[in-house]
């Protein structure tokens, strides 16, 4: 099964281009692109951890190590498209248009954080395992009885395919042909339980062939592999062919979240080797300085672009006005239950009383 | 003479894996299940060293599949074998729920006592502890109300080991749920050996001629503390811990009642469809002529558990306990 999946690469980790038919699209401009939103995602990261340890925001779940995956795959979106993300995937979110605000209010215990972008098509994240792969096959279906060329992505880990969800909505998304790419971050661990413990498959592209769907088996440390994968994807279903499986190989660096401590269950020494070897941003930097496209004082630039933008969003985080004791009963139906009313009133009348 | 039993000081989630040790020691067909419980001890660490000590297949870290180690587990009890399976969080219970509900609960039923399902099911539950969304459920009702299932859920580390090996040595399915708010906030004596707390009956925490308050799990400290507040204000309380959601302690509720004549029921969960209830059933049932005022529940709202920023206004408090025994001494 790995001969028959393979780990495609566009970019080696050298930085080298080793499929020379893509050699023409990997321009200059893009390759800015790719580099500065991951710049931003792996910056964000950091600064949400270090605000979890000073108290300033709630668990955090990192993703360092898994940027190219979310970046790539988030690019080659169109803006009309449906994105079904996990509570790892704020990496995707932010490069599709999900402001940072609202990223660290969702860490933050605010459902202001579930609110996507104005005419952004981004469900919030799905904490129960798998649970979101048939909500993305039946969104995709709306979308293709509607009659648009619209396209829906849905991320999970390699934890995800021992749920039933996982094969229930593969499954739904190819019987009705749905426009719908299934999005793998291979990550090698789910918590404490490595792949070899998760499934006796050696691929999880490999489980497609169940669906006779497609299945892509890539380096999901590279932005490129990732992005022409599933762009082709997004295209194959927008025109007809229906889902497909990618499972982007990767690697977490860190924590599952910042309650869990990694040396309990693997050596984090892997963590530091694939820093220096597999890299998703160093080979982009060293294609650039391969091409001549680097530029030192651009680099620091963007750095001190992103810094400022992800001070801002924590400022203004940390300016919002307190969670209102309302919100919490006011969404749940469209017109409140009496029960809601009543409670609503009840404990609003003693808040005020207890508060003076 | 007395015969000096040896304890040690625990917390609730270090009973809880002094009571899986002794098992595992005592029983050969005890295994454990679940996600991360074996090489990483769970994610509380309620199976710490447990792997170490009985190896991988007494100890088994599963795929990621609640339904699927659950239904496992339920083959296994039909074989035989004596399963505790941990569910990290109650609110990620929900894909098994079918395999509890149409499997686990009706097993012995259908099969008049031919096939039996003697499996453990341990959940950690509750808010309190500023944890992400859908990690702070305490949907206990749900349980409650399928038939087949006994319901534990201790407050204390001396309970939640006796209770848990009660739980494993009973021969029908047992949902042991574990206030995770409590996990590590205080310690208690407990004695070394083995020792079982009856399914079924509850703890009187607190002796008072004025007022029964019930609490279970995570609002027993809450409980307390408004019954201590309020003896401040000279209003005696009658405590009681519950420990058993289902069945309940019928007996010692209507005993409390029957003396004060006044009910505060203490309940983390939503109002409608929760177990204070049922609780109010049992008064009803028991105990309806002693009272003296209407009864008052201090529950969760009608609202899914929100997200951390809220969970103060979501959860009952000491104060607000406090206040609904003011108003049951005040009504008359």
């Amino acid at each position: 099964m790995e001969r028959d999946f393979p780990i495609w690469q566009v970019l080696n980790e050298e930085g080298t281009v080793v499929q020379p038919e893509y050699r023409e699209r990997i321009t200059k401009e893009l390759t800015m692109v790719m580099y500065r939103h991951l710049i931003r995602t792996r910056t964000f990261d950091r600064k949400c951890v270090s605000l979890q340890r000073q108290g300033r925001i709630g668990t955090y779940v990192p993703y360092e190590g898994q940027e190219a995956c979310q970046v790539g795959s988030a690019l080659a979106l169109n803006d009309e498209d449906w994105m079904f993300p996990t509570y790892r995937d704020h990496g995707a979110m932010m490069t599709f248009g999900r402001s940072l605000v609202n990223t660290l209010l969702y860490w933050k215990g605010r459902t202001e954080g579930c609110v996507p972008p104005e005419g952004k098509k981004i469900v919030p994240p799905s904490v129960p395992i798998a649970t979101q792969l048939p909500h993305a096959a039946g969104a995709a279906c709306a979308e293709k009885w509607k009659g648009t060329k619209n396209a829906v992505i849905v991320y999970f880990g390699d934890g995800a395919t021992s749920e039933g969800d996982f094969h229930e909505g593969l499954n739904f998304a190819s019987v009705f042909n749905a426009p719908v790419v299934f999005f793998n971050q291979n990550n090698q661990y789910a918590i404490s339980v490595p792949i070899t413990r998760q499934m006796r498959s050696k691929t999880i592209a490999q489980k497609a062939l169940a669906y006779d769907i497609p299945g892509v088996r890539i380096d999901g440390n590279d932005v490129f592999a990732v992005y022409f994968q599933t762009a082709e994807a997004l295209e194959r279903a927008r025109h007809g062919g229906g889902p497909t499986l990618i499972e982007a190989v990767t690697w977490r660096y860190g924590a599952h979240t910042t309650s869990d401590d990694p040396s309990r269950y693997r050596d984090q020494e892997e963590s530091k080797k694939r820093r220096e070897t597999t890299d998703p941003i160093k080979r982009v930097v060293r294609l650039m300085q391969r091409e001549g496209w680097w530029n030192e004082q651009w680099a620091n630039q963007v750095q001190e672009e992103v810094n400022a933008e992800i001070e801002q969003a924590v400022a203004e985080m940390e300016r919002y006005p307190k969670a209102n004791a309302s919100d919490m009963f006011d969404y749940v139906f469209a017109e409140p239950t009496w029960t809601i009313a009543e409670q609503k009133e009840a404990y609003l009348h003693w808040k005020r009383v207890m508060e003076g | 003479m007395s015969v000096k039993v040896s304890t040690k000081s625990l917390t609730l989630v270090q009973a809880v894996n002094d009571a899986l040790r002794i098992m595992l020691k005592e029983r050969d067909d005890v295994v454990l299940l679940g996600e991360d419980v074996g090489r990483n001890g769970g994610v509380f660490r309620a199976t710490d060293g447990l792997l170490q000590e009985f190896g991988e297949e007494r100890v088994i870290d599963t795929p990621l599949s609640e339904a699927g180690f659950t239904g496992a587990a339920i083959g296994m009890a039909l074989n035989g074998f004596r399963p505790v399976v941990e569910i990290q969080f109650l609110g990620f219970i929900y894909p098994a729920y079918e395999q509890i509900m149409t499997h686990a609960a009706r097993m012995r039923s259908r099969t008049r006592g031919h096939f039996t399902v003697p499996l453990v099911i341990r959940a950690p539950y509750g808010a309190g502890v500023r944890a992400p969304e859908i990690h702070s459920d305490s949907t206990e009702a749900l349980f409650t109300h399928m038939p087949g299932v006994k319901v534990v859920c201790p407050s204390s580390p001396y309970d939640a080991k006796g209770l848990l090996i009660a739980a494993i040595e009973d021969p029908d399915p047992v949902l042991f749920l574990e206030p995770m708010r409590n996990y590590r906030a205080f310690r208690e004596d407990v004695p070394e050996g083995k020792y079982t707390v009856d399914i079924g009956k509850g703890k009187k925490l607190r002796e008072g001629e004025d007022v029964t308050v019930i609490a279970w799990g995570a609002m027993v400290p809450v409980a307390m503390k408004a019954a201590e507040a309020a003896a401040k204000k000279g209003i005696d309380a009658d405590v009681i811990d519950l420990r058993t959601l289902y069945p309940l302690d019928k007996d010692m509720i209507a005993e409390s009642v029957q003396k004060t004549g006044r009910t505060v029921i203490v309940q983390e969960a939503h109002a409608t469809g929760g177990l204070a209830n049922d609780i109010l059933a049992v008064i009803n049932d028991t105990s309806f002529f002693y009272q003296k005022a209407p009864a008052e529940r201090v529950t969760g709202f009608d609202v899914p558990v929100p997200f951390f920023a809220h969970e103060d206004d979501y959860l009952p408090t000491p104060a607000r306990v406090l206040h609904a025994i003011e108003k049951v001494m005040n009504d008359s």
